[in-house]
């Protein structure tokens, strides 16, 4: 199952950070949600694009999490070279993850430097 | 119980124009909100103000105006704006003749300054947030400093009748809270209320990012008559309680997904959102469905205002050269790829001075690198060839686009469509400054 199957999401840009939110079409599947999209998994899905941190937000009343990767948008919105400088496609990009239902769920997860 | 409705008429600055008109004369009204000022606007503005000084406001202002003005007035909707960008009593000038122009009389416009913090910046001991680089190092490159301004100025703008309230540099939010507290009567240190009609400001701020813009997928979200997108309207009543909505007819949706999405639109610790006027916590938030496109939102809070203001600085910072080239059928990647290695290989040579490069390839992997892109065997049917580079002047940039053209007649066989740029870039960082630092003024007209 992909991500894209169970969630929705939205990318925001702020100077060279940008954060992306992953919300549960149904909340029933919030615990799915929480438990197999780390920040250790954006963070390895996005090795190329973000070279900071990646810090990820619960918010269990709207079933969302909200990812926040600091140097994510080539040095900043208002200088980067990238033709996406708002970083806008990334929220696309994470809805391809896996969510292996075989797979035991990697666990909680709040920080990654 | 009192309540007030509040449309959002702009989500930046080139938005489109009819929503608004849409909102003024179906919406039942009673303010209209136009957020218009992107991170880079007032820096840009600031050069347009250097040059004429009767310039650097937002560009649409007139055609906005001219728009909105007649039924604002026929139905007593108020107005409230950053359209004055850098130069808000410019731009309150030419709303006034505007006004005249339509033969409307007796409005009241106030404009707000103070915002532009560029010397005392200059002068004090502050520091760039992101690098921790002294303001005073970057003297000569400084283009604007401008203070996120709260509420207060544009409550005391309402309490004294103006009609129009237009702002430079204001937190984004505060220009739909402060109907809500001149409304109201809430206090500025009513934190919890503060909040509430903080989140509400932030789901509206965006305009149609919350009525099914910026949220269409086909066949997984789907949204009706997008060319003909409706702007939002907040039903806000005096404990703070707000339904989300849109003028009846109109398209797009409000449903719980699209604000939802909207909440975390830009937030970082969601259960601290800094404002100039509270510190908003939007952790226990929730939305309910209570009708179709009526969102009921509740559970937002607040806690005491930051001690400082952030301030956003605008400064010279580089130039971009980018050059673009077309290559199409059998062979299109292999002759994208070589066309690339080329530049590569002449800015090398002829001595371009770049400090940063970047090579791609649109409908390959110009997004998000190689990793991300789906190399899975099918090639695209064409691809674009994409070079853009940092360099200290606009000469060396020029020297870019113009390497990606001569492979016209120097590159792969069945290259077109070159284009070329160069641009200087005005880029932006921030710095935070004691709120008494920041003096807001305000300075009437009547049309």
């Amino acid at each position: 199952m992909k991500l894209r199957d169970i969630a929705h999401s939205r990318t925001g840009d702020k100077g060279d950070i940008s954060n992306i939110s992953v919300i549960a079409f149904d909340e029933a599947d919030y615990p799915l949600i929480e438990a197999h999209v780390t920040a250790e998994r954006v963070k390895a899905l996005f090795h190329e694009v973000v070279h900071g941190e990646v810090v990820r937000y619960a918010i269990p009343s709207i079933g969302a999490l909200n990812f926040v990767m600091r140097q994510a948008l080539g040095g900043g919105v208002t200088r980067s070279l990238a033709l996406d400088a708002h970083g806008k496609c990334l929220a696309s990009a994470l809805l391809d993850l896996d969510i292996d239902l075989d797979v035991p769920a990697p666990g909680r997860s709040g920080r990654l430097d | 119980m009192k309540t007030i409705r509040i449309g959002s008429g702009a989500g930046y600055s080139g938005d489109r124009i009819e929503p608004a008109v849409e909102l003024a004369e179906k919406g039942d009204i009673q303010y209209l909100v136009f957020e218009c000022l992107a991170e880079r606007t007032i820096a840009i503005a600031q050069g347009a103000k250097l040059k004429d000084p009767a310039q650097g406001y937002d560009p649409l202002l007139a055609e906005r105006m001219l728009a909105v003005l007649r039924p604002c007035h026929e139905k007593g909707i108020r107005i409230i704006t950053n359209m004055g960008a850098a130069n808000p009593a410019a731009a309150a000038a030419k709303t006034r003749d505007i006004a005249r122009s339509l033969g409307l009389e007796g409005l009241k416009i106030a404009a707000v300054s103070g915002d532009d913090v560029l010397e005392t910046l200059k002068s004090g001991d502050h520091r760039i947030e992101e690098t921790g680089e002294p303001v005073s190092a970057m003297a000569g490159r400084l283009v604007s400093a401008n203070a996120y301004l709260g509420a207060a100025p544009i409550v005391e703008a309402l309490k004294a009748g103006a009609d129009i309230v237009i702002t430079g540099r204001v937190a984004d939010p505060a220009l739909f809270l402060a109907p809500q507290i001149f409304e109201f009567g809430w206090s500025m240190e009513d934190w919890d209320r503060l909040g509430k009609g903080t989140v509400v400001g932030h789901l509206l701020e965006c305009a149609g990012q919350i009525t099914g813009g910026y949220f269409a997928d086909p066949g997984v979200k789907d949204v009706a008559a997008l060319a003909r997108l409706g702007f939002p309207i907040a039903e806000v009543q005096e404990d703070g309680s707000a339904i989300i909505t849109k003028v009846s007819g109109s398209g797009g949706a409000v449903t719980t997904a699209t604000c939802k999405e909207q909440l975390l639109y830009e937030i970082h610790d969601p259960a601290a959102y800094l404002t100039p006027d509270v510190v908003a916590d939007f952790s226990q938030v929730r939305f309910t469905q209570e009708g179709p496109d009526r969102v009921r939102v509740v559970g937002a809070t607040g806690r005491p205002r930051p001690a400082t203001l952030k301030v956003s600085v605008g400064y010279l910072d580089s130039f971009i050269g980018e050059g673009q080239i077309s290559y199409a059928g059998p062979g299109a990647l292999a002759r994208g790829r070589l066309a690339l290695e080329i530049v590569r290989e002449r800015l090398a040579l002829t001595g371009v001075e770049a400090t940063e490069l970047r090579f791609d390839l649109i409908g390959v992997d110009s997004i998000h690198g190689g990793a991300l892109s789906t190399a899975g065997g099918r090639e695209p049917y064409e691809v674009r060839v994409r070079v853009a580079g940092r360099t200290g002047s606009l000469k060396e940039a020029q020297r870019i686009g113009n390497e990606v053209e001569t492979l016209y007649t120097n590159g792969p066989a069945s290259g077109g469509g070159a284009t070329k740029s160069a641009k200087d870039v005005v880029a932006m960082l921030s710095a935070l400054l004691p709120r008494d630092l920041a003096k807001p003024a305000i300075e009437f007209m009547e049309a």
